[in-house]
C-alpha cells in the first residue's frame, strides 16, 4: 500500500506519446530496434560526410603543388574526417548493433534502462549534429581528431575550431557512458534463464567487453578536455610550459583514452565476424573460449600500451621499452583470434555470399593492418614511420578493412532480420569487390609513401618528391571506394522496394535471433527462451549433431530432435492480445523526455560558446527533461488495471 | 507499485548501473588525482602548500564529511526497518553535514584566494582547485539528491511544502555560510552571520514541521533507492579520503625548495 509523494507529480505539459506510427512514434521511442535502426541511419549518413571530407582531401592531394583547397580548410577536412569516422561513423554502427542484436541474441525483450537507451542516442545526434554545425561559422575543428596541447590552447588556437571540438566531444561521451552503462547492466542482468557467461555469443562477449572499455576509458579524455577548456577559457595551467606544465602529459591522458579507444572500434566488428564465419561454414567457431579469452586479454592489454603512440617525444630510453614490449604482446591475442576464424571457415561447408565474403576481407585485410602495426612497435622502425603515410596506411586497413568491413558484413548478415527481406545478392557482390579493390588501391601505396617521407596532415607537396603517382592512385581508389556506396545505396532502394522475402531462419542459424520472426516483432520473444547451450538455436534444431553428453539440458533431460512443427516461429496468438496487463508482456512506454534531455545537453554546451542567458535556458530545458524523466514511471499507471 | 523484476545475476538493474558509473567516475576523478602527483613541485612561483595548506582545520571538515556517511548508513538502516521518521532525520542530516562540509570549502577557498592562490597563478593552484572543485561540485549534487529523497520518505500532502521549506532554509544558511567568508561579495561581515543564524532557525523549524508530518506510511519499499543513493554518498567520500592524504597529509609540506617531480628528476 505504498503511497506516492506529491512531488512525484512532475508538470506534464505534453500528454505521454501512445502511438505506434507516425514520426513522433520514432521520435519517443524506447524500442531498442527502433534505436537502433536510427542509430544505423545516422551514421551512414555520417559516413558520407566523413567520405565526402575524405573525396576533397583525396582530389588535393592527387597533383602536387595543388591549391584546390587552403591549407586552413585542409586542417579542418583531415580533423573532422577523423573525428566523424571514429566518433560519428564506427562507433555509432557498433551501437546500431549493440542496439537491435544484444537483446535479442541474449533472449530479452529489451534494454535494461529503454529510455536511457533513447537519451544516449538523442544526445548523440545532437552532439554530432553540433560538431558540424562548426562548419557553418567557418569553425571546423582543425587542430586534428587528437587535438594536441599545446596547439589547441588559447595563445596559439585561436577562435571557436577547437571548443566545438571539446564541446562535441563532451557531449558525445556523455552518449556513449550512458550507452555502456545501459549495455553492462543488460547484459550482465537480461541474459535469457540457462545462458551462463560461457554460452553467450561471441557478439554478446564482444560488446560486453566494449562496455567495461568505454567505462574505464572516456572519464580519462572528459578530463583532459575539460583540462584543456579551462587552459583555453580561465587561463588555468595543465599545459602550460611557462608554468611548469607539460604538453606531453595532454598526449598521455589522450592516448590513455585513445588506445583503449581503437580496440572499442575493432571488437565489435571481430564479434560480428566471428557469428558470420561459422554459420556459412556451418561448423561451430574454432575455439570459442580462446576467442572469448583473447578478447578480454586484448582489452586488458589495451590500457598498457598507450604510449606506443608516442614514442618519438623522447619518453627515454625505460618507458619506450616497456611500451614496445607490451604492445608487441598484444599482437599475440589478435593473433589467436585469426587463427581461430581461419580454423572455422577450414573444412567448412563454405557459402560465399556478400556477408561471408566481408568477413573473410575483414578477416585477410586486418591482417595487413595488424602487420603494419607490429612494425610499429618497434620504436626504431616506429621512428620512422611516426607522423608519416605509413601510419594512414595502418590505421586505414585496421578500420576500413578491419571495422568498416565488418560492419558490412553484420549489415548483410542480419539485414533479413531487420526488414523481413535480402540485400541483392547480386550487388551486394559487386559493392564487396568495388570496395575491396578500391580500399586496397587507396591505402597499399600509403605504405610506401609513408617510408618514402611523405609525412601526414600536409595539404600539398613538391611535385620533386615523386609522390604524384602514388597519390593519384590513391585519389582513384578512393573514388572506386565512392562508386561501391553508391551501389550499396542503390541495393537499399532496389530491395526496399520489391526485394526478396526472408523467413524467420534464411541461413540456418546458430543463435536465438534466428528463432523468431523476420522482421522482429516489437515484444521480440512470445516466451523467453530456456538456454540449454552454446548457440542454443543451431542445439535445438539439430540436437543430433553435437555431442552425445551435450544433447542434455541443464536439468539432465534429453534433448527431443525438433521438427519443424515443434519449433514456433509464428505465435498462435496474435500480437495485440499479448501486450497488455493480461498477457503478461510489459513493454515500457514511450516517452519524450530523453529527447529533452539529450538535445538540452547538447543545447547548453553549445551555447556556451555563446551568451550567458542562452545557456541559462538550455539548462533549464535540460533540468525539465531530467527531472521530468526521473519522476515519469516507467510504464502509465493509467494504462493498466 | 511495487514489482520483482527478475534479473540474471538477482542484483537489480539500477543498483548495478549505479555500480558501473562509480566505476567510471574512479577513472574520472583518477584522472585528476594523477594530474594533481605528475604536478607535484613543478609550480614556478608560489604561494607553495607548506604556506597555504591548514591541516587542522580540513582534518574537521574531513571528520564532518565521514560522520555524514555514517548519517547516511543510519539512514539507510532506519529505512530498511520502516522508520519513516528516523529514516528522514538521518537522510537530513546526512545533507546537513554534507552542506557543512561544503561550507568549510568555501570557507577554504575564499582564504586561499585572499592569500593569492588562485587557479591560473601556479600548478598548484590550477591543479588544486580543478580536484577539490569537481569534488566539492559531486558533493553538491548529493545533497541535492538526499533532500529530494528526504521528501519521499514522507506522505502525500504535505511533503511538498515542508520540503520546499526546508530547502529554502538550507539555501539560506549555505549562503549565510559563504557570505560569512566573502565568495559572494554583496554579503559581507555580520549581515551573512545574521543571514546564517536566521537560516539555522529556518531549517530547525522547517525540519521540525518535515517531521512533525504524519509518518505512519510505510517507507521499507524506498530502501533500495535510498541505498543506492548511499552507494553515491560513500563514494564521493572515499573520493575525499584519497584526496584529502594525497593533498593534505602526503604533499602539505611541498614548498619553495622542493622541485622532484613524478615528469622530471
Amino acid at each position: 500500500m505504498a503511497q506516492e509523494a506529491v512531488i512525484s507529480k512532475f508538470p506534464n505539459p505534453i500528454p505521454r506519446p501512445k502511438s505506434d506510427t507516425g514520426i513522433w512514434s520514432w521520435i519517443t521511442t524506447v524500442d531498442h530496434k527502433r534505436i537502433g535502426t536510427l542509430y544505423g541511419i545516422s551514421a551512414f549518413i555520417f559516413f558520407l560526410v566523413g567520405g565526402i571530407e575524405a573525396l576533397i582531401m583525396r582530389l588535393q592531394l592527387a597533383r602536387a603543388d595543388n591549391d584546390l583547397v587552403s591549407p586552413e580548410v585542409f586542417n579542418q577536412l583531415f580533423t573532422m574526417h577523423g573525428t566523424t569516422m571514429i566518433f560519428l561513423v564506427v562507433m555509432p554502427l557498433s551501437a546500431a548493433f549493440f542496439n537491435w542484436m544484444v537483446p535479442l541474441m541474449i533472449g530479452a525483450r529489451d534494454v535494461a534502462f529503454p529510455r536511457l537507451n533513447a537519451f544516449s542516442y538523442w544526445t548523440f545526434l545532437s552532439g554530432g549534429l553540433l560538431i558540424n554545425l562548426s562548419f557553418a561559422f567557418n569553425s571546423a575543428p582543425n587542430a586534428g581528431w587528437f587535438g594536441y596541447a599545446n596547439l589547441t590552447e588559447g595563445a596559439y588556437a585561436l577562435g571557436n575550431n577547437t571548443t566545438f571540438w571539446v564541446i562535441g566531444l563532451q557531449v558525445l561521451g556523455i552518449a556513449s557512458l550512458a550507452a555502456a552503462f545501459n549495455f553492462l547492466v543488460t547484459i550482465i542482468n537480461l541474459r535469457a534463464p540457462g545462458m551462463s557467461f560461457m554460452k553467450m555469443p561471441v557478439f554478446i562477449w564482444m560488446a560486453l567487453i566494449v562496455q567495461i572499455l568505454l567505462v574505464l576509458a572516456f572519464p580519462v579524455i572528459t578530463v583532459a578536455l575539460i583540462e584543456l577548456q579551462f587552459d583555453r577559457l580561465y587561463l588555468t595551467n595543465f599545459f602550460n610550459p611557462d608554468a611548469g606544465g607539460e604538453p606531453v602529459y595532454w598526449q598521455h591522458m589522450f592516448w590513455l583514452f585513445g588506445h583503449p579507444e581503437v580496440y572499442i572500434l575493432i571488437l565489435p566488428a571481430m564479434g560480428i565476424v566471428s557469428e558470420v564465419l561459422p554459420v556459412y561454414s556451418r561448423k561451430p567457431l574454432f575455439g570459442y573460449a580462446f576467442v572469448v579469452f583473447a578478447g578480454a586479454a586484448i582489452a586488458f592489454m589495451g590500457f598498457f600500451v598507450w604510449s606506443h603512440h608516442m614514442f618519438t617525444t623522447g619518453l627515454g630510453p625505460a618507458a619506450t621499452s616497456a611500451f614496445a614490449l607490451s604492445t608487441m604482446a598484444i599482437a599475440v591475442p589478435t593473433g589467436i583470434k585469426i587463427f581461430n576464424w581461419i580454423g572455422t571457415v577450414w573444412g567448412g561447408d563454405v557459402k560465399l555470399n556478400s556477408a561471408m565474403l566481408f568477413s573473410i576481407g575483414f578477416v585477410a585485410l586486418f591482417i595487413v593492418g595488424g602487420l603494419s602495426g607490429v612494425t610499429h612497435a618497434s620504436p626504431p622502425t616506429d621512428a620512422q614511420q611516426q607522423d608519416t603515410y605509413y601510419i594512414v596506411a595502418h590505421f586505414h586497413y585496421v578500420l576500413f578493412g578491419g571495422s568498416i568491413f565488418g560492419l558490412f558484413s553484420g549489415v548483410y548478415y542480419w539485414w533479413p532480420k531487420f526488414t523481413g527481406k535480402f540485400l541483392n545478392e547480386k550487388l551486394g557482390k559487386i559493392h564487396f569487390w568495388l570496395m575491396f579493390v578500391g580500399m586496397n588501391l587507396t591505402f597499399f601505396p600509403m605504405h610506401w609513401l609513408g617510408l618514402d617521407g611523405m609525412p601526414r596532415r600536409i595539404f600539398t607537396y613538391a611535385e620533386e618528391s615523386g609522390w604524384e603517382r602514388s597519390n593519384e592512385f590513391a585519389t582513384l581508389g578512393a573514388f572506386i571506394i565512392a562508386i561501391s556506396i553508391l551501389v550499396f545505396i542503390f541495393n537499399y532502394f532496389k530491395t526496399s522496394r520489391g526485394g526478396e522475402v526472408a523467413g524467420a531462419d534464411p541461413w540456418d542459424g546458430r543463435t536465438l535471433e534466428w528463432s523468431i520472426p523476420s522482421p522482429v516483432p516489437v515484444y521480440n520473444f512470445v516466451n523467453i527462451p530456456e538456454v540449454d547451450a552454446l548457440d542454443d538455436w543451431w542445439v535445438k534444431k539439430y540436437p543430433e549433431t553435437i555431442l552425445h553428453e551435450e544433447a542434455h539440458d541443464s536439468d539432465g533431460e534429453q534433448l527431443a530432435p525438433a521438427g519443424a512443427e515443434d519449433i514456433p516461429l509464428v505465435p498462435k496468438v496474435s500480437p495485440e492480445k499479448l501486450l497488455g496487463a493480461d498477457h503478461g508482456i510489459h513493454l515500457p512506454d514511450k516517452s519524450y523526455y530523453p529527447l529533452i534531455a539529450g538535445v538540452g545537453i547538447t543545447f547548453f554546451g553549445g551555447s556556451l560558446m555563446s551568451a550567458w542567458w542562452l545557456t541559462l535556458i538550455a539548462g533549464l530545458i535540460t533540468l525539465y527533461g531530467v527531472l521530468g524523466w526521473v519522476f515519469e514511471p516507467v510504464n502509465d499507471p493509467e494504462d493498466h488495471h | 507499485m511495487e514489482h520483482h523484476e527478475e534479473t540474471t545475476t538477482g542484483l537489480s538493474h539500477r543498483k548495478l548501473l549505479m555500480w558501473s558509473f562509480l566505476g567510471s567516475e574512479c577513472m574520472f576523478f583518477g584522472s585528476l588525482i594523477a594530474t594533481y602527483l605528475v604536478y607535484r613541485n613543478q609550480s614556478k612561483v608560489g604561494p607553495w602548500p607548506d604556506e597555504i595548506i591548514d591541516v587542522p582545520l580540513t582534518t574537521i571538515s574531513t571528520f564532518v564529511l565521514l560522520m555524514s556517511s555514517l548519517a547516511m548508513v543510519l539512514a539507510l538502516n532506519y529505512t530498511q526497518r520502516d522508520r519513516p521518521k528516523l529514516a528522514r532525520f538521518w537522510i537530513l542530516m546526512t545533507a546537513a553535514l554534507g552542506s557543512g562540509f561544503l561550507g568549510f570549502q568555501a570557507f577554504e577557498f575564499t582564504e586561499f584566494f585572499h592569500e593569492g592562490l588562485t587557479p591560473r597563478i601556479n600548478l598548484f593552484g590550477t591543479t588544486f582547485y580543478v580536484l577539490t572543485g569537481f569534488h566539492g561540485a559531486h558533493v553538491t549534487l548529493g545533497v541535492i539528491w538526499l533532500l529530494m529523497m528526504s521528501g519521499t520518505v514522507t506522505p502525500t500532502g504535505k511533503s511538498g511544502v515542508s520540503l520546499l521549506a526546508t530547502l529554502l532554509a538550507f539555501y539560506l544558511g549555505m549562503v549565510g555560510v559563504l557570505g560569512m567568508v566573502d565568495v559572494i561579495p554583496d554579503i559581507e561581515g555580520s549581515p551573512s552571520v545574521i543571514i546564517f543564524i536566521v537560516g539555522l532557525i529556518l531549517t530547525l523549524i522547517a525540519g521540525a514541521w518535515h517531521f512533525s508530518i504524519d509518518t505512519t506510511m510505510s517507507v521499507k519499499h524506498q530502501s533500495e533507492n535510498i541505498e543506492i543513493l548511499g552507494l553515491y554518498w560513500h563514494f564521493v567520500d572515499i573520493v575525499w579520503i584519497v584526496i584529502f592524504t594525497v593533498i593534505y597529509l602526503v604533499s602539505a609540506n611541498d614548498g619553495e625548495h622542493l622541485t622532484e617531480g613524478l615528469l622530471h628528476g
